[in-house]
């Protein structure tokens, strides 16, 4: 708790991020049944012909959890912004994408990452194989960092704005189009024997470019959105 | 060196560019009413009709020509907001926004001779095809960014976050291009490609380019107009606004 | 010293203030007054690279803020009309937060201290903030000033909701910033009380 600098302050913001969901644990159990639905929905609407559903699973899956992302978004700055915390983390010494990179990550392993842990149970109800269920686990988990990366341009950008949560929902959604298809895609092309390796490593990259740019254009948001 | 720089900074401030913006619309309007005329005449009445898609191909000189604008003017669009971002000017947002609708319109406007010419040739008024899905999000790209700027009442506020967003869009285009590619295609390749061999008339070659002369020359006029109408909404309390406006 | 240079600044149409140009040597407050309205606060945030000017420059020592962003915010506090505060956090894990987030990490007892010295009742170091008083939720935003020694302070109303027994412990601790060589902005709407010689005022909106 006594760890100065840069990193000192990342990791204190996060540890303080997921303390305070913790203390409102109903909001995270409130985004999961949300997944949970939105996912059962589908067989319900599309009917229960296990063809049908195996084929639609793995994009249901990937839709459902691109939503449930979305409705915790909304969260992520805008208690800090009311509260007057984000204009402290504004004024402190640090790059300020460095912080946000903390509170993209605190946001993600308690939205993207339980998201991650559930998604075989909704596979196994789906119908899909062993190996598509790993498969798809395996895209989640490398594609939902991206959804908390790039989503976090659209929830500073809105901030303070009135209905900005919807706003918001417009403005980034197109934005996850590479990830969802590449997501999606990785299910279907190893099902369809031609190997997953191709769309994994596309995500990957998709991660890899989010990482250093996603934090610097939300931070630039933020000092918009504070001013 | 030093006085072309000074020559062109004066442009910069909102009172000196509306005169000359008023000065250029003009041309641009004409010199774009003589090229669409042109244009329309050739690709409609002297070019050649296609022996296998028949008359209907001619829609490929709205077609063409609207989506070239429609990603150009995303491009440029972007371009001012990096420039107001960079150097906090503001006339170069006010070009920002007033590009914004242009660019919406040649978007819909490609979408929607697209899914004319696509009926006859495919069968289909759409297709989930990469160039088509990739042209819809850049619609969807030019509404959120007219939307985040109509959305906020700090016009300051307003125009950073909106170049923010175009900024974040534009390197976004090539990712979502792509993807889409590698997802699903049964679009025909680029129609006019500079290293194969030429696969069409001369005069269709022509039309198309003049053509798109003609719809930058009419962006360029409407642009201008539009922001003429900006600098006024924005100055209204400057006092060489009033001044115009007893004038 | 904090040097105010020809600072103009515009909300909307609306102008704020203009031409605002002050100079504060260390060991001085600087007291900004003016009626609701007159851009305090705005100027306020300005001071700390908040809200970019539209015309004029700040120095802290004799360097633009801008051209030295991370100097001058690791020196300096800034409480504001949103007080900063985690609802569903206690007091303590409060202000542990805010120092470590802003490069200043204090131990448990440091920061017990502090609440202790600003008047804040032992009883609330274990509740979540929300349920403490108007008052009590100032006080623990005013303690992060016992905590550390950064040399300027800026201070949005820090008197609001505070009874008498805490505002003559926040005017001490001030009057002791100042003794020791360190700048103080504050907008107030009376008077702060403060050693006339080491007070500057300043009226917006005239």
């Amino acid at each position: 708790m006594m760890q100065g600098g840069l990193a000192g302050a990342v990791f204190g913001l996060i540890q303080r991020d997921l303390l305070l969901t913790w203390r409102r644990r109903a909001d995270i159990a409130t985004t999961l049944l949300f997944f949970v639905i939105v996912a059962t929905l589908f067989p319900l609407g599309v009917g229960p012909e296990p063809a049908v559903l195996r084929t639609i699973a793995p994009g249901v899956l990937w839709i459902a959890a691109l939503l449930s992302c979305f409705l915790s978004l909304g969260r992520l700055f805008a208690t800090d912004y009311q509260d007057g915390t984000l204009e402290q983390m504004l004024l402190t010494p640090h790059p300020l994408a460095a912080l946000v990179l903390g509170k993209i990550a605190a946001h993600w392993l308690v939205s993207g990452l339980p998201v991650v842990v559930l998604s075989p149970l909704i596979g196994l109800q789906f119908g899909l194989s062993g190996g598509a269920i790993a498969i798809l686990t395996f895209s989640l988990l490398l594609g939902t960092p991206t959804l908390s990366l790039v989503g976090s341009i659209g929830a500073a950008l809105t901030l303070g704005i009135r209905g900005g949560n919807l706003l918001s929902a417009l403005l980034v959604l197109p934005l996850f189009i590479p990830v969802l298809i590449f997501g999606a895609g990785a299910v279907a092309s190893s099902e369809s024997g031609m190997g997953a390796e191709g769309h994994l490593s596309l995500l990957g990259a998709c991660v890899v470019l989010a990482i250093p740019f996603a934090p610097w254009a939300t931070a630039a948001a933020l000092r918009i959105a504070v001013e | 060196m030093k006085t072309d720089r000074m020559n062109w900074f004066q442009w910069s401030s909102p009172q000196a560019f509306y005169p000359l913006a008023g000065k250029l619309i003009p041309w641009f309007a004409c010199v774009s009413m003589v090229c669409l005329a042109a244009g329309l005449y050739m690709g409609f009445l002297v070019a050649p009709t296609d022996f296998q898609q028949g008359d209907s191909y001619r829609i490929i000189f709205v077609h063409v020509p609207a989506a070239w604008m429609s990603m150009f003017l995303y491009v440029v669009m972007a371009g001012w907001a990096a420039v107001g971002l960079g150097l906090k000017a503001r006339p170069s947002f006010m070009m920002a926004q007033a590009i914004a609708p242009t660019g919406a319109l040649f978007t819909f406007l490609a979408l929607f001779t697209g899914a004319f010419w696509g009926k006859p040739t495919w069968g289909a008024w759409w297709v989930w095809d990469a160039r088509l899905t990739s042209e819809l999000i850049l619609l969807f790209q030019y509404a959120g960014v007219m939307l985040l700027h109509a959305s906020i009442d700090d016009l300051r506020r307003a125009d950073r976050a909106s170049a923010v967003l175009a900024l974040v869009g534009v390197v976004n285009v090539p990712i979502i291009y792509f993807s889409v590619r590698w997802w699903n295609t049964l679009h025909q390749g680029a129609s006019i490609s500079v290293t194969a061999a030429p696969k069409m008339a001369a005069t269709m070659l022509a039309a198309m380019g003049i053509m798109a002369l003609g719809f930058w020359m009419y962006s360029a006029a409407v642009t201008l107009l539009r922001v003429r109408c900006i600098i006024l909404e924005r100055e209204r309390h400057a006092s060489w606004v009033q001044i115009e406006r007893v004038s | 010293m904090l040097d105010i240079h020809d600072l103009s600044c515009h909300r909307g149409d609306r102008k704020l203030f203009g031409q605002v140009s002050v100079s504060v040597p260390v060991g001085r407050l600087l007291s900004i007054e003016g009626s609701n309205g007159s851009g305090k606060t705005t100027l306020l945030r300005a001071i700390c690279g908040l809200t970019p000017p539209d015309q004029g420059t700040i120095r802290w020592h004799g360097r633009s803020i801008t051209e030295q962003r991370e100097t001058f915010t690791s020196g300096l506090i800034y409480i504001g009309h949103r007080i900063g505060l985690k609802d569903d956090l206690t007091p303590m894990e409060n202000i542990q937060a805010a120092m470590q987030m802003s490069g200043h990490p204090v131990t448990t007892a440091l920061a017990r201290a502090a609440l202790e010295a600003i008047g804040v009742e032992p009883v609330c170091y274990r509740l979540p903030t929300r349920v403490l008083s108007e008052g009590q939720q100032r006080r623990v935003a005013l303690a992060r000033l016992w905590c550390s020694d950064q040399p300027l302070w800026v201070l949005d109303e820090p008197f609001t909701a505070l009874d008498a027994r805490s505002s003559q412990l926040l005017r001490e601790r001030l009057q002791r910033q100042v003794e020791r060589g360190g700048i103080v902005v504050a907008a107030t709407h009376q008077a702060i009380g403060l050693d006339p010689s080491t007070v500057q005022q300043l009226r917006l909106g005239e």
